[in-house]
């Protein structure tokens, strides 16, 4: 039929994948996390599609694990990537920094998804500063099609100068879906080879200096390198002012400047390398144009290249808001006042939507529910996950970042010395517990810290869309591996009151967490694993057989307690007949809700069969 | 035909899923999209929203006052998001008939109480979606249609009769 044959509607982080997969990328690694996520998990649907044998793809147990993985296959001769959200590269910031050094062998790209925002992180951090600090080159995509098209550029970059290279996509090249051609994967029949050579891989201080030099005279050539240098989309225009700009927002500007009929009117470049900004470039653009404005999320980067601060209007000079997502209905008002027109679309005022919570039926929430009743007035630490959403049910009272539920709860502990000390309760997802909340467990245990941890078990990693962790015995090919006891983990710790219950079965469940928060105040930290699997992960005979029919009797008034402290989506306040009533399309008959009102008004319903 | 289409919702209700289903009806027509999702924490029964975009666009997000078509599958989401569409632009809400006529773009269907009468509770997105496309022209029920049986293909036969019933429920409401 038509060229519509050989295209697909790619998500941006299909896309990337895809350009991984079509340049021989050998080896990849990710830990999930939004908007990254789909990136790894395409790579392996690739990978099966099109039976590439010898192509290594796995999560890592975090960001910083999953990063040596990948750049061992480098140094090895491979082509390699590994994937994370930008707050990831936090976690793997020390192996960055120091491969930096020591530069690659194989094509090494670190894909660092930022989230400009943000819509589902801590931070808006520009991963591209992190390119800056460690002196790597980044790429920085504006659509699925050039993410895609960057993964090519990376690799060559990459070999080109040994040196490891950052492609920063955002969330809305992420989570964009375009139609995009297939090419066909390139095979490289290259195998692993590990060249001996401490002097580099294994440097010493004094050789790190000489690493360091070498690295800047890199950074130097990477400056100049044709492949990476900016263009400008529209070079027949001659104009005073000049418009620079990177990654979605050169998309969203290509859009804007044509609606505006300025495409004529002002020269529009496009930066496609942020850092090193092309020495060229830079002497050109501030020689040709006399104001230049910059757009670019979510730090000025290029901005900070451009030496000219009396010429340059950007995040710096405060013509582009320091924080938030660049929205192009916000570019358009920049640009056009930029260029002294007037722009069409309107700012909309941003309305309050619903806020998410927890599915119904989510194990967690029985497990927020017990712990507020076994521990009232406690100080409860969370970490990252959907249990995020225990702040719905003032079960949450601190989120700080990967792991630190753990840490935190013992410096509470630490931090009240008397007797006014209240009973502390952490919890952390199993998926967390594994990435970062092992090492936090062992201090608590050194410094006997009184506090109880519940690690939320419910075999996965829910919240980025159910991948396995070290504990599900399955890697991401569906592949049977090793599943890690978290029990064995947990006592291997040091720790020894370590309980295992279902929170669904509540009463029970509610028992065990009265005496865990009591044990641990009076002898030093205890972990309390609660197990129960995921409802989304749940196959549909499971639910059926789990199912429980829940009615609501005469004896609801409308207190709305189950509503407000309970809050499964579940049960909906009737408007008019001040009754709670039981949305059937949502519930899941996991029966957790009899134990929540106080009047008994919500019941099982034993079928009459 | 360039044409910028809004789906509000909340996590749960297959926004992506028709989001998707148009796009691919489109593209199969030839025709460029490229589209904006809502993915990660709001997924989880909040908010959420996907732009398609059908033409010649490079950016995926759409301007205030620029879409000709808003698909609501949450009525309460109007609100927060009608500023969308453009002073012609049209929206199709799931709500009652007895729901607020002050815009007077505002094509209500009543996909909630569709799904239950025809124990099809999953499928409200797809009554929507079979609502919106008597309205707009980016592409035709019969491509849709195609798009959901290459989707269903291998499923269980009444999955995809159900899908397909819902879709012409909801077109023959309002045309
Ligand atoms: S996805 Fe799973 S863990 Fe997350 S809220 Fe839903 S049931 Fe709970
Ligand atoms: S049984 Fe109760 S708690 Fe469980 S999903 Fe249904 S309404 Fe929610």
């Amino acid at each position: 039929m038509t060229q519509t044959d050989s295209k697909q509607l790619m998500l941006g982080n299909q896309a990337l994948a895809r350009g991984l997969v079509e340049n021989g990328c050998r080896m990849a690694t990710a830990y999930p996390g939004t908007p990254s996520s789909e990136i790894l998990t395409s790579v392996a649907a690739w990978k099966k599609q099109e039976a590439l044998d010898d192509m290594h793809v796995q999560w890592g147990i975090n960001e910083k694990v999953s990063f040596e993985i990948a750049y061992a296959g480098s140094i090895a001769g491979l082509r390699c990537a590994v994937a994370m959200k930008q707050v990831g590269l936090n976690v793997a910031s020390d192996p960055f920094m120091s491969a930096a050094y020591l530069g690659v062998k194989g094509g090494f790209l670190i894909i660092s998804a930022d989230d400009p925002g943000p819509h589902s992180s801590q931070t808006e951090q520009d991963s591209r500063l992190y390119a800056m600090s460690a002196k790597v080159p980044v790429l920085d995509p504006d659509s699925p099609e050039q993410a895609r098209k960057m993964a090519k550029l990376g690799f060559e970059l990459s070999e080109a100068f040994e040196i490891p290279v950052m492609i920063r996509p955002t969330t809305r090249v992420c989570h964009a879906r375009q139609d995009v051609s297939l090419l066909p994967i390139t095979a490289r029949e290259k195998s692993a080879e590990f060249e001996k050579n401490p002097g580099r891989w294994a440097a010493t201080p004094k050789f790190r200096y000489i690493l360091h030099n070498q690295l800047e005279e890199k950074l130097k050539k990477i400056a100049a390198w044709e492949d990476t240098a900016p263009v400008c989309l529209n070079p027949s225009v001659q104009s005073d002012k000049a418009v620079v700009v990177a990654g979605v927002s050169a998309a969203h500007a290509r859009d804007i400047i044509k609606e505006l009929d300025l495409w004529d009117t002002v020269r529009l470049y496009q930066v496609f390398q942020p850092f090193p900004l092309h020495t060229a470039f830079v002497e050109q653009i501030l020689s040709d144009h006399s104001d230049i404005l910059v757009l670019e999320e979510t730090t000025g980067v290029i901005e900070m290249q451009l030496a000219r601060r009396d010429r340059v209007q950007g995040k710096k000079s405060g013509a582009v808001p320091e924080t938030g997502e660049l929205l192009p209905e916000i570019m358009e008002g920049i640009i056009a006042g930029f260029l002294s027109v007037e722009p069409k679309s309107a700012i909309m005022e941003s309305k309050p939507g619903r806020r998410p919570t927890l599915c119904a039926g989510c194990p967690h929430r029985a497990s927020f529910f017990a712990i507020k009743r076994a521990a009232p007035k406690g100080i409860y630490t969370s970490d990252i996950g959907c249990y995020t959403l225990g702040m719905n049910l003032g079960a949450v009272d601190t989120v700080l970042c990967m792991g630190a539920a753990i840490s935190q709860a013992a410096g509470f502990a630490h931090a009240y010395t008397d007797d006014k000390r209240p009973p502390i309760v952490a919890t952390m997802g199993d998926s967390t517990f594994f990435h970062s909340g092992v090492p936090a467990l062992i201090d608590a245990v050194v410094q006997k810290a009184p506090f109880l941890l519940v690690i939320l078990d419910n075999r996965t990693t829910a919240m980025t869309g159910n991948q396995p962790t070290p504990a599900t015995g399955r890697g991401i090919m569906g592949e049977e591996t090793v599943s890690v006891d978290i029990e064995k983990l947990v006592t291997g710790c040091g720790i020894d009151y370590c309980i295992t219950a279902d929170p669904m079965d509540y009463p029970n469940f509610l028992d065990h967490m009265k005496a865990a928060v009591a044990h641990a105040r009076e002898n030093g930290p205890a972990v309390l694993i609660s197990r129960s699997p995921c409802v989304l992960s749940l196959s549909k005979e499971t639910r059926k057989a789990q199912f429980q029919k829940v009615v609501v009797n005469d004896n609801c008034d409308g207190c709305g307690y189950c509503v407000s402290h309970f809050e499964c989506p579940a049960l909906v306040m009737d408007e008019n007949a001040e009754l709670v009533h039981i949305d059937t399309t949502l519930c899941t008959g996991c029966g957790v809700c009899v134990n929540v009102c106080p009047k008994k008004s919500i019941e099982i319903k034993i079928s009459e069969v | 035909m360039n044409q910028q289409i809004v789906i509000s919702g909340v996590g749960g209700q297959g926004v992506l899923f028709i989001t998707g289903l148009l796009a691919k009806a489109c593209m199969a027509k030839g025709s460029h999209v490229l589209t904006s999702e809502t993915h990660g924490m709001a997924q989880r029964g909040g908010t959420v929203i996907s732009h398609l975009k059908i033409g010649d666009y490079a950016s995926p997000l759409i301007r205030p006052g620029n879409a000709d078509l808003l698909i609501v599958l949450k009525s309460e989401n109007l609100a927060q998001h009608r500023d969308f569409l453009n002073p012609r632009g049209k929206a199709v809400v799931n709500a009652q008939t007895t729901f607020e006529k002050s815009a007077s773009t505002a094509i209500t269907l009543d996909a909630d109480k569709m799904a239950e009468d025809e124990n099809n509770p999953g499928s409200v997105n797809l009554y929507m979606l079979g609502g919106a496309l008597a309205v707009t022209q980016v592409c035709s029920l019969y491509d849709v249609k195609e798009q959901i049986k290459n989707r269903l293909q291998g499923k269980p036969e009444a999955l995809l009769t159900g899908a397909l019933n819902a879709l012409d429920k909801g077109y023959n409401q309002i045309i």
